[in-house]
């Protein structure tokens, strides 16, 4: 399971990096990083030098490694970089990028002292002070209200929702004027906001804190989704996302927030519209994302056993979809598995059907499978709730059906 | 101002008699609060710089309480809660729904334009009042004008000011150019005020190729960062939230300057207004909020929005200083904002301000209000309680304005409209890129594909589109 693509960038500080370790390390085309003394590893888009194997020289954006995987072997070749858990790379990225912008601000409910309820907060009301790390009443639409107009003024505030249902409430603010003023303004005002929260099925939790809030969103025109795996990811796109001038929608995953792994020291950020490949492969294209992730690399375990070689694409984008990356994996394996929280009616899978179906229809040998949860709401029972999300046993079944 | 005092002190001890609140102890502690040396002010005394401007401060301070401390009690019976030590009492009284008495309105003009004997109020130049009353005229020329047009099928849609002109100019006449204005969409005379003109009005309702909005929003939906007014968006109250944000960020950035934004009646009852409201005063940011209580939101009179005394009562509920300000007096108007406007900014505290009015117009050119209205109630607060006429009296009184200013400045403003509707009519509209243009910073690949799939569809059959329309 060599799931090391490497992407060569042009800075010498790469030859300090064993090509097994390899994050991937992108520029985004989008947002303009400033140059910066200490050592900062940049995949520049056009790279002509590639190593490492299965690498698509084509590919204009890099591609990169998946840490879960290669886990062991990382944390054995390379002395730099350090360790930590989902979360902390989360507050990692955060206060980095509070200190490198006195613009960045944290608002939310109980993320001040408290260090707010999954501890990404911890210890930046400490270290920034209660105002820029603002303890916010309850009223979800009021400070994602509040979040918008400082925005319009300049601050770029990353708004908390303690968990991604709670943001329901705040669904006129985000739709009617987060993802509009830009527009209707004719540009003059930009809303450089990053909505962030815990979403997702948990361990009994119950149907309204089990929400997947990344279908009722992804309709509405001028925010970005993006959703976070791993501790790479999350503190890469954490940090895009804040200086992205778009709004920004990131969905973290309350069961992933213990996830260990190994990420560099250096800086580095992760381009927003960009998939990732987590586990190249030849057979079938398996999209996925959050964490659906991981039970789709369980049962690539079993599948590999059983002599399937799938391919495994954390799409990480869910507005807008990475259909380059997309569509370069169903030209080559032909067969799509979809794998998804979402319910089944008008989610993240249902729109990813028809835009693979559209562009992608003629290198199809077999309709696109999706599975995704049920159309229920999330009981409470633990038995009752293990089955309405997808398991890997299901997904080898599918897997099988569809390489037949 | 004095006079107030009196008599809500008679309202307490009315109240403690026929309600037997004598031993209900309520402390309210003003003492974290900067407190405010003694000033008293009269018209013609203050001549100081704003920042001397107390008088507001110390007539809070000195408002009596719903309930009067009673000297029979022991100040050791209390309790301690979350939230700090309240006073018990075994006698179950109910606090009042409403007090016997509403909350009196600060007004400085009479129906005449004379000043009341002994008001409070900031003086006026003639340069200032002068400059008011001509925006006030200009405003009332303005919406006749364009609601005209809307009737006519020129522009689509058009919302009028008309009975709320001294709340739109002297509001505006009493803030910095620094402050940011949150509107609802019945404040086009701040952004007249700030230096709008007449061109950039018409060229926003025509949608055209010079509208800063890009033709995307109606009409009446103005909006320039250059002028700190931001773009005005339908739905109601959504930026209550949004001008407690923007207080946040000043506060941050420590300017000299506060959010203001406006709301009618209808729009405190919408959740954002508590929203807003709570947290700008949690938050201690200097947010001015302004209701232009009007009397009616469409159809739904004040009656059947709200059971208490309009929006003022709702100010200490949030523990924001309030102030009810006839706001048809341009003067009140002035001098209220004002004063709220410093104390926003000094003390980094939030203020509402509840303007009394009434809505001439319709609601907008689609409503039509003579059907749950009577028409000589329209007209009795068109003719006799027509602001702009009674700060007109004033202005012309003090010799600063006469009849011939008058017609010439109507006749004017009505040219220069009609003109500039004119060229805004045929100044070509939007191409169709700018559909696609600013969903995001950078145009993403899916729009791209779908902005590309139109041009083509359009440059195809030319002959289905109408002529004018260009890519």
């Amino acid at each position: 399971m060599s799931a090391i693509i490497h992407g060569a960038g042009a800075a010498t500080a790469l030859s300090t990096f064993n090509p097994v370790d390899s994050k991937k390390l992108a520029a985004p085309c989008r947002t303009n990083l400033p140059a910066r003394s200490k050592r900062y590893i940049v995949a520049g888009s056009d790279a002509s030098k590639s190593f490492g194997s299965g690498l698509r020289a084509s590919h204009s954006q890099k591609l990169i490694a998946n840490a879960v995987a290669t886990k062991t072997d990382t944390s054995a070749t390379t002395g730099t970089g350090h360790e930590l858990l989902l979360f902390e790379a989360l507050q990692e990225g955060l206060e980095e990028e509070m200190d490198r912008d006195p613009h960045v601000c944290v608002m939310g409910e109980d993320v001040g002292h408290y260090g707010g309820s999954y501890k990404v907060t911890k210890g930046l009301a400490d270290k920034f002070g209660d105002l820029r790390v603002l303890d916010t009443p309850i009223c979800e639409n009021a400070f994602t209200g509040m979040g918008i107009g400082a925005a319009m003024t300049g601050l770029r505030p990353v708004i908390e929702g303690m968990n991604m249902g709670f943001l329901l409430l705040a669904f006129n603010q985000i739709s009617n004027n987060c993802g509009m003023l830009h527009y209707t303004s004719g540009g003059q005002f930009t809303i450089p906001v990053v909505i962030r929260g815990p979403g997702g099925v948990g361990r009994q939790l119950g149907a309204e804190h089990s929400q997947r809030l990344e279908s009722y969103f992804q309709s509405i025109p001028g925010i970005q989704m993006v959703a976070c795996s791993t501790p790479y990811n999350a503190k890469g796109l954490m940090k895009a996302a804040i200086r992205s001038e778009n709004p920004v929608i990131l969905f973290e995953h309350v069961l992933l927030y213990n996830l260990k792994e190994k990420i560099p020291d250096e800086e580095y950020i992760c381009n927003l519209e960009e998939a990732e490949m987590v586990r190249p492969g030849e057979h079938i294209t398996i999209l996925t994302y959050s964490r659906m992730r991981y039970h789709v690399m369980q049962a690539a375990k079993t599948l590999v056993n059983k002599g399937y070689d799938p391919e495994v694409i954390d799409i990480r984008s869910l507005k807008p979809f990475d259909l380059y990356t997309i569509g370069n994996s169903v030209k080559k394996t032909h067969r799509v598995l979809i794998v998804e929280e979402c319910m089944r009616t008008g989610g993240i899978g249902a729109s990813l059907t028809a835009a693979i179906n559209e562009n992608f229809h003629d290198y199809l040998d077999a309709p696109v499978m999706c599975l995704s949860s049920q159309d229920v709401p999330t009981p409470y029972a633990g038995t009752l709730e293990e089955w309405t999300v997808v398991q890997p046993a299901q997904i080898v079944t599918a897997v099988e059906q569809l390489c037949q | 101002m004095a006079i107030w005092f009196a008599r809500s002190r008679n309202i307490v001890s009315s109240l403690r008699q026929n309600l037997g609140l004598s031993k209900i102890l309520f402390k309210r502690d003003y003492s974290h609060r900067p407190v405010f040396k003694n000033s008293q002010l009269s018209s013609t005394v203050f001549l100081g710089p704003v920042k001397s401007l107390r008088h507001e401060s110390t007539a809070v301070e000195k408002q009596p309480d719903l309930v009067q401390l009673s000297d029979e009690e022991d100040a050791q019976l209390e309790l301690d809660f979350p939230g700090g030590k309240v006073g018990y009492t075994s006698e179950m009284k109910f606090i009042p729904e409403s007090s016997s008495r509403r909350i009196p309105c600060y007004r400085v003009l009479d129906e005449d334009g004379r000043i009341i004997p002994d008001s409070d109020f900031i003086p006026v130049s003639e340069k200032l009042a002068v400059r008011m009353y001509e925006q006030m005229a200009t405003l009332q020329v303005m919406d006749h004008i364009f609601y005209e047009a809307q009737r006519q099928g020129r522009i689509s849609f058009y919302l009028t000011s008309v009975g709320e002109e001294a709340i739109n100019i002297a509001s505006a006449a009493a803030l910095s150019s620094d402050d940011v204005v949150l509107p609802q969409y019945r404040e086009p005379g701040v952004l007249l005020w700030r230096g709008f003109t007449l061109e950039e009005f018409a060229n926003q309702c025509f949608g055209n190729k010079a509208d800063y909005g890009k033709g995307r929003q109606m009409p009446i939906h103005y909006g320039s960062n250059r002028h700190n007014y931001f773009t005005v968006s339908s739905p109601i109250a959504t930026q209550l939230p949004q001008a407690a944000g923007v207080g946040y960020s000043l506060k941050m950035e420590k300017k000299n300057a506060c959010a203001v934004t406006f709301i009618g009646d209808g729009g405190t009852s919408e959740g954002d207004f508590h929203a807003g409201l709570n947290f700008a005063a949690v938050m201690e940011a200097p947010v001015v909020f302004i209701c232009r209580n009007n009397g009616w939101a469409i159809s739904t009179h004040i009656s059947e929005q709200f059971r208490s005394d309009g929006i003022v009562v709702k100010g200490q509920a949030y523990g924001i200083r309030s102030i009810r300000v006839d706001g048809n007096d341009a003067l009140a108007v002035y001098s209220a904002v004002r004063s709220a406007r410093e104390m926003a900014v000094t003390e980094q505290r939030p203020v509402l301000i509840e303007a009394m009015t009434y809505r001439v117009g319709h609601h907008s050119t689609s409503d039509d209000s003579t059907k749950y209205r009577a028409a000589d109630e329209i007209q009795y607060w068109k003719m006799s309680r027509n602001p702009v006429n009674r700060f007109r009296k004033w202005v012309e009184d003090n010799g600063w304005w006469s009849e011939e200013d008058e017609s010439k400045l109507r006749s004017n403003t009505r040219k220069q409209l009609l003109q500039a509707i004119q060229a805004a009519e045929k100044w070509e509209k939007q191409p169709l890129i700018e559909l696609f243009n600013d969903v995001y910073d950078v145009k993403p690949k899916n729009l791209e594909e779908q902005e590309l799939g139109l041009k083509g569809l359009v440059e195809k059959r030319p002959q289905d589109y109408p002529p004018g329309f260009h890519v």
